[in-house]
């Protein structure tokens, strides 16, 4: 049972069942399986190998393809990863010879492929000594600077994820192949810039650190809050998303921000099974049934965090977004949740990481621990910069720490204006159903809204804090 | 989705021929198998058992319950402990449980862990149960 060439007849490992042709579709579900636990390792081992990015990538390709076409007749070999490494390293050779480039480089894969066919079954096709360092090389190009976001997160599921074209292009309700033309895209850009092979110099690491986070936090929250459309959540994007945060963590474990990323990423899909409605509706932090919320990813949500805490001493923007995150987690119910200390943490994020919508989020906390009054003079103050005009979340805000104040033609002025500027449709039904429920309240004759802050069920949000 | 892989012995004897291994060659291969779950991202939990032998058995009957000490039953309806991975598919959890470092006599079966959508979520125990939850009662899962 070795790494079994393709055209080795006996691979030992999977009989093949007499249904074969009608197990073509399982076939494919195991080759995806496959290839998802292993695609970086082979495209980084193939990277090593051939000293290209692009060519590797290429290569692994085309190996998955054979590997479609084949085990269904063979069935899976023992070791698929070895098999798959094995044609693409077949693959680069018989490439090289038809451009008669019969270089040192191709004897040397020669050799390493005769050396292979003769090494035992459970072997990985890689170096254990210097495959993380390889799969970190990936991640780093994958988020390359000269690439694009749209470039960076599509090749960085595909080659560092391990997903197919056709599940990068239903994550991003997109076309199939324009998914492959972003990939090829990217793949030419790299090229062209010739990015090699290599980690970034120390002396630019922190800042393509930064890039690498940036592209794993975008991919997660494309997943959690569709920025058009009616799709509210695509939580299979968001979990891959945590997913190679995690890959990242346990590639750099000295790095606190990538563990603070995992935390607040954990946190916040811990919610995603309370965050819709029966009838597909969005459920806000307050009204949210936390029974539902994912214990497992509120614990490691927890690890991670302590892990990032105890790394440094000061704390990165990922990180004090996952202790907020955590207060979160920590609340059996929303009346307990510890509002002084996350207006705090915002205070804190704002001072590392100013941002109006931060400052939003800060006075959001601000109305909860301290009253709507104290929340809506930090709303005023921020309204009166003229950042975040455009954005549906200011009035939506300000709305409902008026509707609190017992200002209710005030609040409904600033729904509806919320709802007018709300880009998501399930958004904008909400906002308009608290308009109505304030009109109704008044035509029922009662009270105009408590200036008491009792009702928080309908809580002052942001979207991140869904 | 999670999954939970779970440890059976279906051979005693091909397991205690494979015993001539050296317990800290087994320790170890299971740290790097652990090792490598984890940082792929998908490793959620996992717990070895105690030998069976150790274990008590109370089986329901007619009557009242019967307790019984040490292994009961047949042996491949022992099991010896468990990893629950989160993945997409159950392809990929199988994936997973190919390259776990068992020897012959071994098995792991597959088996999705259930989510709140499982249930009857107007059943008062359902409820209470999530309840216990929320407040920190019961670890879930």
């Amino acid at each position: 049972m070795i790494a079994a060439a393709p055209d080795d007849s006996d691979s030992g490992a999977h009989v093949p069942r007499p249904d074969a042709d009608a197990d073509a579709d399982a076939i494919r579900r195991t080759v995806e399986a496959t290839w998802r636990v292993d695609a970086a390792k082979i495209i980084a081992a193939l990277s090593r190998h051939v000293g290209d990015f692009g060519f590797a990538e290429e290569l692994a390709q085309e190996a998955v393809t054979e590997a479609l076409a084949q085990w269904p007749g063979t069935g899976v070999p023992a070791n698929p990863a070895a098999w798959l490494t094995t044609v693409a390293k077949r693959r680069a050779i018989d490439a090289w010879r038809r451009r008669e480039r019969l270089d040192e480089r191709m004897a040397l894969l020669a050799e390493d492929l005769d050396m292979r066919q003769r090494e035992n079954a459970g072997a990985p096709p890689w170096d254990p000594d210097t495959i993380d360092d390889d799969v970190l090389r990936l991640v780093f190009i994958s988020c390359h600077p000269v690439l694009g976001r749209e470039a960076q997160l599509a090749l960085t599921l595909q080659v560092v994820g391990g997903l197919t074209s056709a599940q990068i292009a239903r994550a991003f309700l997109l076309p199939v192949p324009a998914v492959q033309q972003r990939i090829v895209r990217a793949k030419k850009a790299l090229a062209k810039a010739g990015v090699s092979f290599e980690l970034p110099p120390e002396n630019e690491r922190a800042k393509r650190l930064e890039g690498v986070l940036g592209v794993l936090y975008l991919m997660f929250s494309e997943g959690h809050v569709a920025t058009s459309g009616s799709d509210w959540m695509r939580p299979d994007l968001s979990m891959e998303a945590l997913r190679l945060a995690r890959v990242c963590a346990g590639l750099m474990p000295r790095e606190p921000e990538v563990q603070g990323l995992v935390a607040l990423m954990a946190f916040t899909a811990a919610r995603f099974p309370a965050r819709l409605g029966a009838r597909g509706e969005p459920v806000l932090l307050a009204d949210q049934d936390r029974s539902r919320w994912d214990r497992s990813l509120i614990r490691l949500g927890n690890r991670c965090l302590h892990t990032a805490l105890s790394l440094r001493e000061a704390r990165g923007t990922y990180t004090l977004q996952a202790q907020i995150a955590g207060c979160h987690a920590e609340a059996a119910r929303f009346e307990l949740t510890d509002w002084h200390r996350i207006a705090q943490l915002y205070g804190d994020l704002v001072r590392v990481a100013p941002s109006p919508i931060t400052e939003l989020n800060r006075a959001i906390a601000v109305a909860e621990a301290d009253g709507p009054a104290a929340g809506l003079a930090l709303v005023d103050d921020l309204a009166a910069t003229g950042a975040l005009e455009k954005l549906h979340l200011l009035p939506s805000v300000r709305g409902e720490l008026l509707r609190r104040l017992g200002r209710t033609r005030e609040a409904l002025a600033e729904f509806d204006r919320a709802a007018e500027l709300a880009s998501n449709e399930r958004e904008r039904e909400v906002l308009r159903a608290k308009a109505r429920e304030l009109r109704d309240g008044k035509t029922h004759g009662e009270p105009d809204g408590k200036p008491d802050g009792q009702d928080h069920r309908r809580g002052a949000e942001a979207p991140g804090e869904q | 989705m999670k999954f939970m892989l779970i440890m059976r012995t279906v051979d005693q004897a091909a397991v205690d021929a494979s015993e001539a291994i050296d317990f800290e060659e087994i320790i170890a291969a299971m740290g790097a198998y652990n090792e490598t779950m984890i940082n792929a991202g998908v490793l959620a939990d996992g717990a070895g058992l105690t030998d069976a032998s150790e274990g008590s058995v109370v089986d329901f009957g007619e009557d009242e319950p019967v307790v019984t000490d040490g292994p009961y039953g047949e042996l491949r309806e022992l099991f010896n402990g468990f990893w629950i991975v989160e993945v997409s598919s159950q392809e990929e959890a199988i994936e997973w449980a190919k390259r776990a470092p068992l020897g012959a006599g071994t098995q792991l079966e597959i088996r999705r862990v259930t989510s709140p959508d499982d249930f009857p979520q107007e059943n008062e125990w359902v409820q209470k149960e999530q309840q216990w939850i929320a407040e920190g009662k019961l670890s879930g899962k």
